[in-house]
């Protein structure tokens, strides 16, 4: 009792301690902790009600329904129970999984390496680097149907190209062991842009003093890059990672576009083996799985974030 | 994150403002008192040209009412704007859709209008009739023609090499064998488009009809499965045609288009596929749609060859469509099986089988016609199982491209397939699963 009386006191000490220094915002406590008053939030909270909260919670309970649009039934968790017994789930998490490290290992690599190269001083740097990124500004869709017409078994650009000095292309797309590694490098390509990007900002704002004191102790090329920028992108990498992984984790246009899933099941991901349950019209199924990949893909990435956040906090 | 999983509500809320705003230069009476209705087709390019004559027709003959005609993506996107258009009142006053089990799957005793008082309604092929009826009403007109599924083929290149219409599989293997050593493709298979790939199992379904009548009911009850003949020879022949690698190189990326383009060259000579691919060849190659031949799913024992019928898509009128717009709506449907309606049919949509209604063939039919009309004289035809069973598994497409390319046995295809059916049969709440 005695301790939250001299709490109270305290803090109403502190309060008017404040204001005797002339805080320049001498109003109410409510005002002190809210920069604006309440109804400056109010659009911004309906539409956050309206768009999401609604949706999200309305789709915990379709996903507990046998769902036709006409009507509902409420089924308990057997919606969760078949997804789970779905043959093409096993699969699709490996694939999905694959996918995701794939794509966001190679950005990392590659990203990295285009950065240092690009923030080197070479010819015509500005036009590289706007020529990495335009990839970026293509649509998903786009890319994806022009990369089925050059990736093409038979009358495909590159595939053509690789005949005239004697190679048998690969069938990129409808070959069933390389077609989800196809449809990676595709994505690798379209999203390499954010990557380098990403790191040009991060390479930039490494002083150059690092630099001149390692050449002056004597430091080559390769253990500069070692030792100094390694280290010191570390934040851009786990930029990187956490981007590039969350894109691939849950990524469905580009497969979409190229593959469908195909051939047969081979490149089919979570959210493609969910969108071919909505198509069919197992509304309260595909919510179910929709929820399930909202659940693996917090677990996936919480974790990861806090250790890559940790390890730049640390450094 | 949030985003993927809110995707299907975003999806429909994004459809439905679309839709409302769709909504708005709908229906309802212009200022000059003429009547305005919409008319909501898929958006292959032969419906479009067929729907847009039919309107340019019919608003002739019926100066007080507008039709405005709007389009829809086909397939499982399809489906979806249907549903959901039904189901939130904003539907079209007149609509082409599926007859059979997607039909079956609209809830059409609430959302449809009811028609069986309608005066065309006699003019209709019974088969026709039960596929778009429930057990309490009849809700719908014909759009076009029957058509078969089964082999379409090169007859100048059965002249060629002296061969003749196979009955049973060994003896279309046999032909196989014959047209390879000529130096072209046996069998064209065009998993660009994958539904293209269901054929083998679809169009022998006349045959298991053939071998057991009762097929389609024992398993909607769940007492059927396809791992067991006589439906599962329909995977094994897919399989045995795969492993005599008699398909065309290009198998796992060529089209739909590629294949009816294979055809009409005769760079291939059999093609399992639906007779409405007519459509398509006349449109690219005319001048080959004398050479194209069709003949049934061959079985596994000859006697059993029947050849596998689809019905006529079905014309629906909305409940939501109400007064004199509804009027309208019957007026336009029953315009389409009329004299003039069948002129057009018969200039923009060509006729893949036999009318369920009122339609004439035209004279000068293709040959591709008469030789289904021959199997439909020998009473050698039966519905597929879409019109028999509500129960269709979605992934059977990838299945069998799959068997075709390889990477699954027929016998692990069939038991795939087994546990496919059964999301849609809970999804439509059927007893027994």
């Amino acid at each position: 009792m005695t301790t939250a009386a001299s709490a109270v006191r305290a803090r109403g000490k502190a309060r008017t301690a404040n204001e005797d220094k002339g805080n320049p915002k001498p109003r109410s406590s409510g005002a002190l902790r809210h920069a604006y008053p309440m109804w400056f939030y109010l659009p911004a909270a309906a539409l956050y009600v309206v768009f999401f909260a609604v949706p999200t919670f309305a789709s915990f309970y379709f996903s507990l329904t046998r769902w036709t649009l006409f009507d509902t039934e409420f089924i308990g968790f057997e919606n969760y129970t078949r997804f789970f017994q779905d043959p093409q789930l096993v699969q699709g998490f490996i694939n999905t999984f694959v996918y995701g490290v794939t794509t966001s290992a190679a950005k990392v690599v590659i990203g990295l390496l285009l950065a240092v190269l690009l923030t080197s001083q070479i010819l015509a740097r500005g036009y590289l680097r706007s020529v990495v990124f335009f990839p970026v500004l293509v649509s998903t869709i786009g890319v994806g149907v022009m990369f089925t017409a050059l990736l093409d078994p038979f009358d495909g650009l590159v595939n053509s190209v690789l005949a005239l000095v004697g190679i048998e292309g690969p069938r990129w797309f409808t070959n069933p062991d390389i077609a989800l590694l196809s449809v990676a490098a595709v994505d690798i390509w379209k999203g390499l842009g954010i990557a380098t990007l990403i790191y040009i900002a991060g390479l930039v704002a490494i002083p150059q003093d690092y630099y001149e004191a390692a050449r002056v102790d004597g430091a080559g090329r390769f253990e500069q890059f070692k030792s100094i920028t390694l280290p010191l992108v570390m934040p851009a990498t786990g930029t990187v990672i956490i981007l590039s992984l969350i894109g691939g984790l849950r990524s469905f246009d580009l497969i979409w576009a190229t593959t469908e899933g195909g051939p047969g099941f081979a490149s089919d991901v979570i959210a493609s083996v969910i969108y071919k349950q909505y198509q069919a019209g197992f509304y309260g199924l595909s919510t179910a799985g929709n929820v399930i990949l909202f659940i693996v893909v917090t677990a996936v990435m919480v974790p990861i974030t806090m250790m890559l956040n940790r390890r730049a906090v640390e450094r | 994150m949030k985003l993927r999983l809110l995707r299907p509500l975003v999806a429909t809320a994004s459809a439905l403002s679309l839709i409302a705003l769709a909504g708005c230069s709908s229906g309802g009476d212009s200022a000059d008192g003429t009547v305005e209705i919409d008319f909501l087709m898929d958006n292959g390019s032969d419906s479009v040209a067929t729907a847009e004559a039919l309107i340019e027709a019919f608003e002739a003959e019926n100066p007080d009412i507008s039709v405005t005609l709007q389009t829809r993506p086909g397939g499982g996107e399809g489906d979806n704007i249907i549903k959901t258009r039904l189901s939130t009142g904003e539907m079209a006053d007149v609509f082409m859709y599926n007859s059979g089990s997607l039909f079956q799957a609209l809830n059409p005793d609430k959302m449809l209008v009811e028609m069986s008082d309608q005066p065309w309604v006699e003019e209709l092929d019974e088969d026709f009739v039960t596929t778009v009826s429930t057990d309490n009403g009849m809700y719908g007109n014909a759009w076009g023609a029957t058509f078969g599924g089964g082999i379409l083929y090169n007859k100048a290149i059965y002249e060629d090499l002296g061969l003749e219409v196979p009955q049973s599989w060994d003896e279309f293997m046999a032909n196989n064998e014959a047209i390879a050593e000529a130096g072209l493709d046996p069998i064209i298979q065009t998993y660009g488009s994958t539904y293209t790939s269901q054929l083998f199992v679809l169009a022998d379904f006349g045959n298991v009809l053939a071998v057991d009548p009762d097929w389609a009911e024992e398993y909607t009850a769940n007492n059927r499965s396809y791992t067991e003949p006589p439906a599962f020879y329909g995977f094994q022949h897919h399989e045995d045609a795969a492993e005599a690698n008699i398909f065309n190189e290009d198998f796992a990326s060529a089209t739909d288009a590629d294949g009816a383009a294979m055809l009409a060259e005769g760079s291939g000579a059999h093609y399992p596929m639906l007779s409405n691919l007519i459509a398509l060849i006349k449109q690219n190659s005319p001048d080959a749609v004398q050479d194209i031949g069709y003949f049934a799913m061959p079985a596994e024992d000859g006697s059993n060859t029947t050849a596998a019928i689809w019905q006529a898509a079905g014309l629906y009128v909305p409940q939501t469509t109400e007064g004199e717009e509804r009027e309208a709506a019957m007026s336009f449907i029953e315009f389409i099986t009329s004299d003039a309606g069948c002129d057009v049919m018969n200039e923009n949509l060509p006729a893949a089988g036999p009318y369920p209604g009122t339609c004439e063939l035209p004279e000068d039919a293709p040959p591709i016609l008469t030789d289904l009309q021959t199997y439909f004289d020998e009473g050698k035809t039966a519905p597929v199982l879409e019109y028999l069973s509500p129960i269709k598994g979605p992934n059977l497409e990838h299945i069998m491209v799959e068997v075709g390319s390889g990477i699954r046995s027929a016998e692990d295809a069939a038991a795939r397939y087994d546990e496919d059916v059964i999301n849609q049969a809970r999804q439509l709440g059927i007893e027994g699963w």
